[in-house]
């Protein structure tokens, strides 16, 4: 490793955290503060090969130079970045013997979004029999995707085992440098999701981190790396319908994905962090950077639903750098109470013929912020590249906000875009006619949501797209007075 | 059935209903007539139980019940059915999914399960059918993009599938044109029976040569000014409401 002034000089810059930090170093959570020492700390708790520790110390030393982005329109108290401790050992909740002991508020939600005792047991983190459905599940269908040489597995544990994927593809779509929290994320990342599909396979099942959380744990700083060989499939889930309520305020992940030639990948979140409460007090923070870049012929498709954090940032984007390539992008929005939510997508067209599709719906009720943001770019060489979108907004009450903002830049005169936005409200009249067919205000909102959300929602997997219709539903509960 | 009493309504301290008086027994159908503004579609709505409107005195009891009180909701599940007179859009909506919540609903109030599927599914056919509908025309999104006359179908065909002890039509005739008026009036008599009851409220005496109303109400300025057999539709169409109102000045 070269040692060079500017190390020495940062070495200097951050003496302060010199005393105490090697005692603490084997204990489970790391004193609060961000400098070279932690991020080497980090690398090393995880046993990291040279290489690994070296690219997050580049990052950390990209990110010192950058300053957090204040562009979105969303407004609230930047974190203070040397008040965070950034490794802490998952946390393991309290062992509880049966749902009894489970906060009943927290069980009724679980019953209203349909979700089955077994999964109501992992989720509470009550002590479960060992035949439970999903642990043979789960053995089973790891069995699967050996037989086919699908890798999916922890990040952590593919730095280990298959490095040379890793370090060949990390970085390479969201780069470090990319933006602050992409940066912060390298130097930090804690743990996370890596798959690769060989060559012309199918993923025979959807993909799901609920299989990979049980053994893991969500982290702050999450870190997916997703690659498709050539003319494979997978259909890739992400994230749990049932609320979760993670004490850290600030989340950071990038998510890069790679789908060479002739592949498709299909990427589904459900996001559902905790909002903070009906004053807008606590809440996480969600700032996200999800990117992927398209080969020829390959196909990306984005669907997510969000309806939790108290303050989202996240544009999954597409580049579109082969010909013939094409990049979907689905969302649904809500926000309620004190929730903002600024989020939508970038289609960068550089292929030519590559093809784009974005449909956004924002749902804003209570007192929340709902902006749209979105790029289309198409550029030189793009010849003959399309974009559709169109952009909803629905309104409950008078104190919300939706607003859309769309950056169109065609710089191929062959290009043909379109864009439509509406933005509509629920209606008293609505309402009544509802009302009046036997359908309570609850229920009629949920089925006026659903409605106006419906081109999105198809787009989910049928089993994650019932659950998530039910959060829409719970999620703009007490909306209306 | 329905029983009004000394009914007075208001909306922004305007008072629109000033004392209505009105019963109608199950097999029964009433015509309730009257020029523009007369408050008629404000009776429609107030039995059906709209927010807006402020009972300042009387009552409306359903079989005994005093209603007056209750949500919207709860009327309906009581079995009211109110036929709007400009139905609202739903867009993503189907028809199909707006009967079966409606119906799920309704079962639920009562302590039912919900209607197997296959049940409803059989039900919608028939009653469909009833309406001479097109089952496209039940996939596509609640009253987008519908012409007036499917507007008013698709009202007659949820009161056929909810199959309501009082069913209010406001103007359900308006906008029809005479097939249309025809399939929709055919709908209602043969939903017609001896346990409930039908209150038409129309401009037009059109409408009740296809529905034979057995009392004839007209309502002029809030009040019930003028009640009668079937000819005095008759005789309103002849003389126009001047008559009504020379006949109280």
């Amino acid at each position: 490793m070269k040692y060079t002034e500017d190390d020495l000089e940062k070495e200097l810059e951050n003496q302060e955290y010199k005393y105490g930090f090697y005692t603490d170093i084997e204990s489970e959570t790391f004193a609060k503060g961000l400098n070279e020492d932690v991020v080497r700390a980090i690398s090393k708790k995880k046993n990291e090969p040279e290489w690994m520790t070296e690219w997050r110390l580049e990052a950390f030393r990209v990110w010192k130079t950058m300053e957090e982005p204040d562009w979105a329109n969303v407004h609230y108290a930047k974190p203070k970045f040397q008040d965070i401790a950034y490794y802490s050992a998952p946390k393991k909740k309290p062992k509880l013997n049966s749902l009894d002991e489970v906060d009943p508020e927290l069980l009724d939600t679980f019953k209203r979004l349909g979700i089955s005792l077994d999964e109501q047991k992992r989720l509470a983190n009550v002590a479960v029999d060992i035949v439970m459905d999903s642990v043979s599940v789960a053995t089973t269908f790891k069995k699967t995707l050996g037989e086919k040489g699908i890798i999916f597995m922890p990040i952590s544990e593919a730095i280990q085992e298959h490095p040379e994927l890793v370090k060949k593809y990390l970085g390479t779509v969201v780069p470090i440098k990319d933006n602050f929290y992409a940066a912060l994320n390298s130097a930090v990342f804690s743990d996370g999701s890596f798959c690769y599909i060989p060559k012309g396979v199918k993923c025979p099942m959807e993909l799901s981190t609920y299989f990979r959380i049980n053994e893991g744990g969500t982290g702050q700083f999450e870190r997916t790396l997703l690659v498709a060989d050539k003319g494979s499939y997978v259909s890739y889930l992400e994230g749990c319908t049932a609320p979760e309520r993670d004490e850290n305020q600030l989340h950071a992940a990038v998510v890069e994905i790679i789908v060479m030639d002739d592949a498709e990948v299909k990427y589904s979140t459900v996001q559902n962090w905790y909002p903070g409460n009906k004053e807008g007090k606590g809440g996480v923070y969600n700032f996200v950077t999800k990117r992927a870049i398209c080969e020829t012929n390959a196909k990306v498709s984005w669907t997510q639903v969000e309806t939790g954090s108290a303050v989202t940032w996240k544009y999954p984007s597409c580049i579109l750098k082969g010909n013939y390539s094409v990049g979907e992008f689905y969302s649904i929005a809500v926000t309620n109470n004190h929730q903002q939510a600024d989020t939508g997508t970038k289609m960068i067209h550089l292929g030519k013929n590559t093809k784009s599709t974005i449909i956004s719906k924002g749902i804003s009720a209570g007192k929340s912020q709902n902006s749209y943001r979105g790029l289309v770019q198409i550029n030189k060489r793009a010849t003959n590249s399309r974009n559709f979108s169109q952009c909803d907004s629905l309104l409950m009450g008078n104190e919300c906000g939706a607003h859309t903002f769309p950056y169109i830049e065609a710089k191929n005169t062959s290009a043909h875009i379109e864009h439509e936005a509406t933005t509509s409200k629920i209606g008293e009249d609505q309402l009544f006619y509802c009302n009046q067919r036997g359908i309570d205000t609850e229920k009629a909102i949920a089925l006026i949501v659903n409605g106006f959300s419906k081109e999105v929602l198809n787009k989910l997997p049928m089993e994650f797209a019932v659950e998530a219709q039910k959060l829409l539903e719970i999620s703009l509960e007490g909306s209306v007075g | 059935m329905l029983h009004i009493q000394n009914l007075h309504a208001s909306i922004d301290d305007k008072e629109i209903l000033k004392g209505i008086d009105l019963n109608v027994k199950a097999g029964e159908v009433h015509a309730i007539m009257g020029p523009n503004g007369a408050g008629k579609s404000t009776m429609a709505n107030i039995i059906a139980g709209k927010e807006e409107y402020e009972i300042t005195q009387g009552n409306i009891t359903l079989e005994g019940e005093d209603i007056s009180e209750l949500a919207p909701e709860e009327r309906a599940h009581k079995g009211v059915f109110l036929s709007f007179q400009y139905p609202v859009e739903i867009p993503g909506v189907t028809v199909t999914n707006f009967i079966k919540t409606a119906i799920n609903e309704t079962r639920k109030a009562k302590g039912l399960e919900d209607m197997p599927a296959k049940d409803m599914l059989k039900m919608i056919r028939e009653k469909a059918a009833l309406l001479e509908m097109d089952r496209k025309f039940l996939s596509r999104s609640l009253n987008q993009g519908f012409s007036g006359g499917e507007k008013k179908r698709n009202e007659i065909f949820q009161m056929a599938m909810l199959e309501p002890k009082l069913a209010i039509l406001d103007e359900t005739d308006s906008g029809l044109d005479i097939d249309a008026l025809r399939i929709v009036a055919n709908g209602v008599n043969k939903l017609k029976s001896k346990n409930n009851a039908v209150i038409v409220i129309t401009h037009y005496q059109r409408l009740l040569d296809y529905i034979k109303p057995d009392f004839v109400h007209v309502l002029y300025d809030g009040k019930i000014v003028k009640s009668g057999d079937a000819s005095l539709a008759l005789e309103l169409e002849e003389k126009g409401y001047d008559w009504i109102k020379k006949e109280l000045a």
